[in-house]
């Protein structure tokens, strides 16, 4: 996995609240290799000529700056590698859906949670000016917007790790492995009705 | 020691290493597969020259891309073909259990879990389905896991997990005439937000859930994920031994009596504190139905949609407003009444056996409208024996309705069973979503009386009007 570190790119403000990891690839596109997902994020939103990704001054960015809920309800992983492969690296947003949450650190992704009323002043500016770059640094866990405006943001000291070091977590876990034998033994005694 | 709650009980039991930080690494007791990623992760982990840890602790079942035409096979899609081909080699090469096609135990991941007694009360299950919160109904904890987390159980048996806060939802009153825990559920999503359990763990309590049956149960903890939970969970008691008790995978003899011992101690202490406590009173609701594209945009079906200009704040008048455009409806008209042009009764929500007793009761002896085109989707192959030992499909039939093969069919659409742009589709799944029946489709979430009653109807109809 690619370590994260830092990164000053454009961003994409989506105003839609609850946007669900269908509406990011729908799942008819589930079954197909990952090379050919790549046209299917926001299929169906895409097709509106007013979608923010089909405005030119959007083009090439990195960071998805997003509202509440952003990529709620089903647990494809998909929807994080899909947007990984449109060049999407990092998305900022109010409140995510737990399970998208958890799949972006999988894959060298960072999810941020900034307050509603940033997210959305942030949003506002990108909508002023597109193409403005937004500034993320894993390492002082800080974001700064497109008015030089800087906040910090919370992530578990183990996902920041990983992800700053580009850890594969099941080698990772494989490190324990004498802690799970020795918990096997434990859980056979006292729950073997398992 | 301190007052601990149901999921802190499970959680302190299954901590394998603190990973610092409220992360742990988590020991996970079962593990069910689909077809539409069980096959490829097994196949990933064997090229990555991996193993199963404990392939006896994973299950595995086709449900999301196959076919459910009667008479269906593996075949019957060149979708599921493919699908399926995968999933019967790599569980057959890493000596997992497959309830295959035509055999008992197929069915829907979670309708299979509990049915089966494969997720137990005190357990860890995942799943790589966000609604595996479904077996916290059984007091398990249980949730969806993405297709990484999925490579990491097989390969490790564990997990890193960040510990959820804690939240307690419970509900009052006497359930109404008509009102299901579908409905319960949808009220409570439409009251707090679709945003209202993310990083937690909820708890259900109170004493309408004590007299919800299983199937019940079930069916409302499956929807916490729609609040936004990972974790929904009820704490074990009777109701939950009695369903259990002799089920295939439950345990038996002395090993039975053992685990009953410690589900008993499961329940949160008189004292838990939790980080959230929220109480609804469900004594007056109605029957619930969607008008929007997330189960939080919810009325009762004698209610009229609403006006986004009343909206709280701008940000959910632009929503509500693109939701209403989506559905094709206007503000303030009777929900009721509206006109529909399929039914689909089935999915991990709605698809127990007791939910298509509810729905039968609404079709004996009625026809479906003749504009309308209605499905009933049982969700196992043992639902399905068991609705016909009752001569349920034979009511269905009767009625007009189509009697299909087990799985998740219309809900996602995965199977490529999409509803046409356009369509209204009056369905007991659990998403309304833009787009997630079909491009285009406009659906509407409700309960299987509800949706049986629209069927015959032709319209979004009260199921009390037929009752």
């Amino acid at each position: 996995m690619e370590p994260f570190t830092t990164l000053e790119a454009a961003a994409m403000p989506i105003d839609q609240p609850n946007l669900d990891t269908d509406q990011i690839i729908p799942a008819r596109f589930l079954g197909k290799p990952r090379s050919m997902q790549i046209e299917a994020l926001f299929k169906d939103l895409r097709a509106k000529p007013d979608f923010v990704m089909n405005q030119p001054g959007f083009a090439g960015a990195k960071i998805i700056v997003a509202e509440r809920n952003f990529a709620c309800g089903s647990s494809r992983e998909n929807a994080v590698t899909v947007m990984m492969d449109n060049g999407f690296q990092a998305f900022i947003a109010p409140s995510f859906g737990d399970i998208f949450f958890n799949n972006c650190f999988q894959n060298g992704a960072l999810p941020i949670r900034l307050a509603p009323a940033r997210a959305a002043e942030i949003r506002a500016a990108l909508h002023a000016k597109p193409g403005s770059p937004v500034k993320i640094d894993l390492v002082s866990q800080t974001v700064t917007g497109p008015d030089g405006k800087t906040d910090r943001f919370d992530i578990d000291s183990f996902r920041k790790d990983c992800l700053l070091k580009g850890v594969d977590e099941i080698n990772l876990t494989l490190s324990y492995d004498a802690e799970i034998t020795r918990f096997e033994a434990k859980q056979q005694q006292e729950m073997s009705w398992l | 020691m301190a007052a601990q709650t149901l999921f802190d009980k499970i959680w302190d039991a299954h901590v394998v290493a603190d990973l610092g930080s409220g992360m742990a690494l988590l020991a996970i007791d079962r593990h069910i597969m689909h077809d539409l990623g069980g096959g490829r992760g097994l196949k990933q982990l064997r090229e990555s020259g991996r193993k199963v840890r404990n392939p006896e602790m994973v299950f595995a079942t086709p449900d999301h891309a196959v076919s459910s035409e009667p008479g269906r096979t593996s075949e019957t899609t060149e979708l599921s073909s493919g699908y399926m081909k995968l999933l019967r080699e790599e569980t057959t090469h890493h000596g997992i259990q497959l309830f295959d096609l035509g055999q008992p135990g197929q069915g829907i991941v979670h309708v299979i879990g509990p049915e089966m007694g494969i997720s137990l009360p005190g357990s860890t299950v995942v799943c790589g389905d966000s609604h595996t919160c479904t077996h916290g109904a059984l007091g398990a904890m249980a949730w969806g896991i993405g297709s990484s987390e999925l490579l990491h159980v097989l390969a490790t048996q564990t997990l890193p997990q960040t510990k959820p806060k804690r939240m307690r939802v419970t509900f009052t009153g006497r359930l109404p005439e008509g009102v299901q825990s579908k409905d319960i559920m949808l009220y409570l999503i439409g009251h707090l937000g679709a945003a209202a359990g993310a990083g937690a763990a909820v708890e259900f309590a109170g004493p309408t859930i004590r007299n919800l049956s299983m199937e019940a149960r079930l069916s409302l903890c499956n929807l916490s994920i729609e609040m936004g939970a990972r974790f929904g969970m009820i704490a074990p008691d009777d109701t939950t031994l009695e369903y259990l008790a002799g089920r295939e995978f439950a345990p038996k003899g002395a090993l039975w009596d053992q685990a009953v011992a410690s589900w008993r101690a499961l329940p949160s202490d008189e004292g838990s504190v939790f980080d959230r406590e929220e109480s609804v009173d469900i004594s007056a609701i109605a029957p619930q139905i969607t008008w929007g594209t997330s189960p939080q945009d919810v009325v009762g079906v004698d209610g009229a949609i609403p006006d986004p200009a009343a909206a709280d704040g701008a940000s959910r008048r632009f929503e509500m407003e693109t939701a209403l455009r989506y559905m094709g409806l206007e503000p303030l008209k009777p929900i009721a009444g509206t006109p529909i042009d399929r039914v689909f009764i089935g999915s991990c929500t709605n698809s127990r056996i007791e939910d298509l007793r509810q729905a039968a009761a609404i079709a004996r002896g009625r026809r479906v409208d003749a504009r309308v085109t209605a499905w009933v989707v049982p969700g196992s192959y043992n639902v399905m024996k068991a609705a016909e030992a009752e001569g349920l499909d034979t009511v269905f039939r009767s009625a007009g309705f189509e009697w299909r093969e087990p799985g998740c069919a219309q809900c996602a659409a995965a199977n490529g069973e999409v509803v046409a742009p356009g369509e209204r589709i009056v369905s007991t799944s659990n998403r309304n979503f833009v787009g997630r029946q079909g491009p285009g489709a406009r659906t509407h979430l409700a309960s299987p009386a509800l949706a049986a009653a629209a069927a015959i109807a032709g319209s979004i109809t009260d199921p009390r009007r037929l009752a």
